[in-house]
């Protein structure tokens, strides 16, 4: 079994209610960083190593540390509820069973932070969740861990949760914040940065709903202690919403120690792949990061076998390795068209894409539709190649990353499946009844199955 | 152009709760909820009449409301069916047959992606990743998900609204 922090309670009955929670040590660690300096807990969350858990890692003691503190400048903290990163959904289980684990974690960091004011921005399709969240806040307002004078400290915090109306694109913080303005989800250029100029044009941290709900195991263990938990510095425990060709998809909370082999296939996690088929690729940590061959996530390059942690799963770069993202952990099997699952990626992205830079508009639009033709076994050979090219023009040349999160999947397919891409053009007819099955270098079975 | 169209006096009440969690003279961050709401009020979708009330609740410009109802995928700009079928088939859902639960709902009820049925009573909305995609695939019915479906659960899904026992809300 592997350690647990956040999930730690998640089977109790009614551990969503907060007398529940209460009783289970919930919200001791908030008293006890409410008699700690916000230094002191900026100290602890620094020596932890945790690191963001909305997709892009950075260090979350870093990111507090460069919050501007202006005299008499309001401050907020807003966590990222967006969840829209295909693959991902881990925070909605998080916000469906533990509320008050985010809502604890609010209460540390915006004391930390010096927010008064703090928002939870979550994506307007889990429309049941805010009532849960809300009920949440009411009840801990009522037994005096939000509102005024928080535990007599002098303390004061108001939570409120907003929805969204539906686009990927204000996952990306700074069009979370234009969307809680009120207005398109256009990203903004950098800098600033939110930390300077965000909500309001006032100092914003925006962190994801796991990053904050590990805060509050950071200050009930203490940093150095979540430290040791992990390797290097894939510190503390992560979790993994896991789907697609598994026995056993749902929510995971590991502690990053463990190979993918044993994630995939022990019945503690993922549980195998179901009728006994086999294994030929993975995405292992949302849409945005490079698909794999099954090869390439068991073993690296150098034939080590391979982690579920920041470092190994990037281990070989883009070339042979993928990286842990946000930690949505799609398998396909056998059976699977890996030109089919890139064209739904790639149609997502176009959905998706805010329209602002030209090589994300258009090379998004661009992507999808040769991707459709190659799949409805209409494309050319050179179609291959033009797909290359586009992708390559998209990353680097746009204001915000959805552009690299469109271009990175296709880059990684092409990169790996090249083979079942040319298959498709060379077999038109055959490429619509008939999958090309498991992939050369995934097995050394035959490339064209006939199952 | 306002005049007919009122929010309920509860919902106005909500409105200015609202408005109450932003600082003075930043009530435009109630945009989208206050969308949402209007839309639940007036019949499921935005007409324009409807986006300019908002404006003047906000106040704020209609080109305002338009830019942003626009923008977001959960506003809808015509009229809908009571019931909309919004069917995720991002990757992961596709791995475990939404094409066919796509396919399906089209043939049964006639309908294109995006139409209404002709009773009015449906629309068959093709979303992306919702979020569920461990438990696909999976469809969005009013504020709730409905997930590892299968044909026989749509059936029952379209029946229960036939007979309108089912929970939108
Ligand atoms: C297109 C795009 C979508 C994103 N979606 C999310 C999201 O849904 N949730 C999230 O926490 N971060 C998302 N991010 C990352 C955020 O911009 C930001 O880095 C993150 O919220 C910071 O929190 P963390 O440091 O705690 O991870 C997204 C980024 C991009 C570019
Ligand atoms: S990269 Fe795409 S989503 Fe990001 S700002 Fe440019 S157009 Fe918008
Ligand atoms: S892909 Fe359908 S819910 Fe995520």
């Amino acid at each position: 079994m592997g350690k647990k922090l956040l999930l730690k309670n998640a089977h109790i009955e009614g551990i969503r209610y907060f007398e529940t929670y209460r009783k289970h040590g919930g919200y001791e660690a908030a008293e006890k960083a409410l008699k700690m300096k916000p230094e002191e807990i900026l100290e602890e969350v620094k020596t932890s190593g945790l690191r963001g858990r909305g997709g892009a890692g950075f260090p979350t003691g870093m990111k507090w540390s460069f919050l501007a503190k202006p005299e008499g400048v309001p401050r907020h903290l807003v966590v990222n509820a967006d969840e829209s990163e295909p693959g991902t959904f881990k925070d909605r289980y998080l916000m469906e069973f533990l509320p008050h684990l985010l809502i604890e974690g609010m209460l540390i960091s915006s004391y930390t932070l010096g927010s008064n004011t703090s928002y939870i921005y979550i994506r307007g399709e889990y429309s049941w969740i805010p009532d849960i969240l809300e009920e949440a806040i009411e009840e801990a307002k009522a037994a005096g861990f939000l509102g005024k004078n928080i535990l007599g400290t002098g303390y004061d915090l108001e939570i409120y949760v907003q929805r969204g109306g539906g686009a990927y694109i204000c996952g990306e913080e700074t069009a979370l914040l234009e969307s809680l303005e009120g207005r398109r989800g256009n990203p903004r250029l950098k800098p600033p940065f939110p930390a300077v100029k965000g909500l309001w044009e006032r100092p914003t941290v925006v962190n994801n709903v796991e990053s904050i709900a590990a805060v509050v195991p950071i200050i009930e263990i203490g940093g150095a202690e979540y430290a040791k938990i992990g390797v290097g510095r894939s510190t503390g425990t992560k979790l993994i919403s896991a789907c697609g060709n598994i026995n056993k998809p749902g929510v995971y909370e590991i502690d990053m120690t463990i190979t993918v082999e044993e994630f995939i296939y022990s019945d503690e996690y993922c549980g195998g792949i179901p009728n006994g088929k086999k294994l030929k690729a993975c995405i292992p940590g949302g849409s945005s990061v490079p698909i794999v061959p099954a090869n390439l996530l068991l073993k690296t390059i150098n034939g080590e076998p391979r982690y579920m942690n920041y470092e190994s799963l990037a281990d070989g770069g883009f070339a042979t390795g993928t990286m842990m993202g946000s930690g949505g952990f799609i398998v396909l099997d056998e059976d699977q068209c890996v030109v089919n699952h890139t064209m739904t990626l790639a149609r997502f992205y176009n959905h998706e894409s805010c329209g602002q830079c030209t090589p994300c508009r258009e090379g998004t639009g661009w992507m999808y539709k040769i991707l459709k033709k190659i799949e409805k076994g209409e494309g050319k050979m050179e179609d291959i190649d033009l797909l290359w090219d586009i992708q390559r023009k998209i990353e680097g040349n746009t204001i915000c990353p959805l552009g690299d999160a469109a271009a990175w999947p296709v880059a990684a397919a092409i990169r790996h499946f090249r083979d079942e891409f040319e298959w498709h053009v060379n077999n038109p007819e055959l490429s619509q009844t008939q999958n090309y099955g498991i992939a050369n270098y995934a097995d050394p079975i035959p490339a064209v199955s006939n199952s | 152009m306002s005049e007919t169209i009122a929010f309920k006096p509860e919902s106005l009440a909500q409105v200015h709760k609202i408005i109450a969690r932003y600082p003075e003279g930043r009530q435009k961050s109630a945009l989208i909820p206050v969308l949402h709401l209007a839309q639940k009020e007036f019949d499921g979708w935005l007409a324009v009449p409807v986006m300019d009330y908002v404006a003047e609740l906000l106040s704020i410009t209609p080109i305002e409301v338009y830019e942003v109802a626009t923008f977001y995928t959960m506003f809808n700009m015509k009229p809908v069916g009571k019931y909309v079928l919004e069917v995720c088939r991002t990757g992961p859902c596709m791995l475990k047959g939404s094409d066919n639960i796509l396919d399906h709902i089209r043939k049964k009820l006639n309908i294109k992606d995006g139409g209404t049925s002709e009773d009015g009573l449906f629309t068959l909305k093709p979303a992306e990743c919702l979020g569920a995609c461990g438990y696909a695939p999976m469809m969005q019915l009013g504020k709730f998900f409905h997930e590892n479906l299968t044909i026989e659960k749509v059936d029952e899904i379209l029946d229960l609204c036939r007979q309108g026992a089912i929970a939108l809300d």
